[in-house]
């Protein structure tokens, strides 16, 4: 078995551990009931939700907006990011600023948004947006620093386009850290639409979380609780696989 | 052949003149703009014949990059001409010039293959004549085992052979080469300068070969041109008087051993120079 494989089931082995520790714990009444239930029953509810296709409504607005606010924070911060690099007096003032962008509760502001737009998904696309749309134009910055200056001088030489410079010499150059942006943004956008949810909306599977919390339905809570688990777990591990693809031929052997 | 510019005479005739010079500089000066500007070269009086191989060595510092950057049309002379092939070379690159550069300058995300094929397919080469091209070249270079290779997989020697490839598919005239050895260690530079020569002698290119290191110009070279320190100008050019079919083991000639002191003659004290300015200014900066 290779290091890397070593590596990957050792994980999977703590996670699996986990898992089983907290089932016996709650089977073994350890762990109150009323507080938690066991992980097996959180499946099973899960599928009951799942099958009976009453969450479905719920899944399918919260991911939708996830994904807009996803594309959105990607290519407004993609866009950002290049126009700040070539701009370094904006640059040099907006660089403190950006360091410490994650130390405002943007929470704060849902409110407001709401206030703004309505009691719709306006404002978790907002809260997802300014969420996510940071880490995006960070990862840009860091990307566009490292393109090698030799890189433009043959860019040069083949006299290609300002267009076709980036497209073919500055993006793929500058791909592994805007990866990381794609998968920062992501998370965040998860994070935010959540949460925001959470807070105040009328619908979404962080709406549908806080729903049960106050119904004192606990399986219900738990069993989504799993899914938003679940499938945001699934979603890095793909994005971490394509990267790790991607990052291979480049790294040294 | 080589004039210092300062004297602003018009050139005379020469004998690479009569040969017909590939390329010709003339009163070429290149300074850097800003609060502190730095003149960094010139003016600078060249002409390199059809054909021909010329080494420039020089003290660190003393613009030789900037001298090739201007000749290849990188960046745009702040004073003077520069013609290739009749033309005039102002800021951007002419058909017909290829570069190597020190930096590794390969694509990391693109196979040997790719990389080599890259300039082809930007100039819209067919795909047949592109495979035709891209497989001598990477025969050529050695590189036949590593086609699918990724940069990262290979030395930083091979890497250099990928670039030298690259800019060998475009059937460039005339090659520019800035310290494309630096980064290797001594063996690898002097195997690397044999398929320099071998590449030279192959497509018929004219080749400048920018370097610091003086065996490297005096093995390689049918002319040395030995800058001063910044701003650079060529105070001597040497002729080498090497047999167009010529390799490394001319490092065993007594002529190279003479030929290299002399060099060295010329430049020790230009290099002295280069240092105490260099002192000089981190002096500076410490107060």
């Amino acid at each position: 078995m290779t290091r890397a494989a070593k590596v990957g089931w050792s994980r999977i082995a703590l996670i699996v551990g986990s898992v089983l520790l907290l089932e016996v714990l709650c089977r073994t009444k350890i762990i109150n009931p009323l507080t938690m239930i066991p992980p097996s029953a959180m499946a099973v509810k899960l599928y009951e939700i799942l099958a009976s296709g009453q969450m479905t409504n719920d899944i399918i607005q919260t991911f939708s907006t996830v994904a807009i606010a996803f594309v959105f924070s990607v290519t407004v911060g993609l866009g950002i990011g290049a126009l700040v690099h070539a701009l370094p007096r904006v640059r040099r003032a907006l660089d403190p600023l950006l360091a410490s962008y994650y130390s405002i509760p943007f929470f704060v502001f849902y409110p407001l948004l709401i206030a703004l737009f309505g009691l719709n998904t306006i404002p978790l696309i907002a809260i997802g947006v300014v969420f996510a749309t940071a880490a995006m134009v960070i990862s840009t910055l860091n990307g566009l620093d490292r393109v090698p200056r030799v890189l433009v001088k043959t860019a040069k030489i083949y006299r290609m386009s300002p267009l076709s410079t980036v497209m073919l010499l500055t993006l793929p150059s500058a791909a592994p850290y805007l990866f990381t942006g794609l998968k920062l943004a992501l998370a965040y956008a998860f994070i935010g639409i959540i949460a925001g949810e959470f807070i105040l909306s009328g619908g979404g599977l962080g709406f549908s979380i806080a729903y049960a919390y106050q119904n004192f339905d606990n399986d219900t809570m738990y069993a989504l609780m799993m899914f938003v688990l679940v499938v945001v777990t699934v979603m890095n591990a793909i994005l971490h696989m394509w990267e790790q693809r991607l990052l291979k031929r480049r790294a040294r052997a | 052949m080589m004039r210092d510019g300062a004297s602003g005479s018009a050139p005379a005739t020469t004998d690479q003149d009569r040969r017909g010079a590939h390329a010709v500089l003339r009163g070429v000066t290149r300074v850097y703009p800003g609060a502190m500007a730095v003149h960094a070269l010139g003016p600078v009086d060249l002409d390199i014949g059809h054909g021909e191989f010329l080494a420039v060595v020089g003290p660190s510092g003393c613009g030789k990059s900037t001298l090739l950057d201007v000749l290849a049309g990188l960046n745009p002379p702040t004073d003077g001409t520069i013609t290739f092939e009749g033309n005039p070379v102002h800021g951007t690159v002419p058909d017909g010039v290829g570069v190597v550069f020190q930096e590794d300058a390969s694509f990391p995300w693109l196979t040997v293959h790719d990389n080599v094929a890259f300039g082809l397919r930007r100039a819209g080469v067919d795909a047949a004549e592109i495979e035709r091209r891209v497989t001598y070249a990477i025969g050529f270079m050695g590189l036949k085992d590593f086609t699918k290779a990724y940069p990262a997989q290979l030395s930083g020697g091979m890497r250099q052979r990928v670039c030298i490839a690259r800019t060998l598919v475009m059937q460039p005239r005339l090659i520019l080469l800035d310290e494309p050895f630096g980064a290797l260690d001594q063996q690898t530079r002097l195997l690397m300068g044999d398929e320099l020569l071998r590449l030279w002698r192959e497509t018929n290119a004219t080749v400048m070969l920018i370097t610091h290191a003086l065996d490297e110009a005096a093995m390689l070279s049918d002319r040395v041109g030995v800058m001063s320190a910044r701003p650079g100008r060529f105070i001597d050019v040497l002729t080498t008087g090497w047999p167009r079919e010529r390799d490394s083991r001319i490092v065993a000639d007594s002529a190279f051993g003479t030929l290299t002191g002399k060099l060295w003659s010329l430049l020790r004290g230009e290099s002295l120079k280069a240092i105490g300015s260099r002192e000089g200014l981190t002096q500076r900066a410490d107060t």
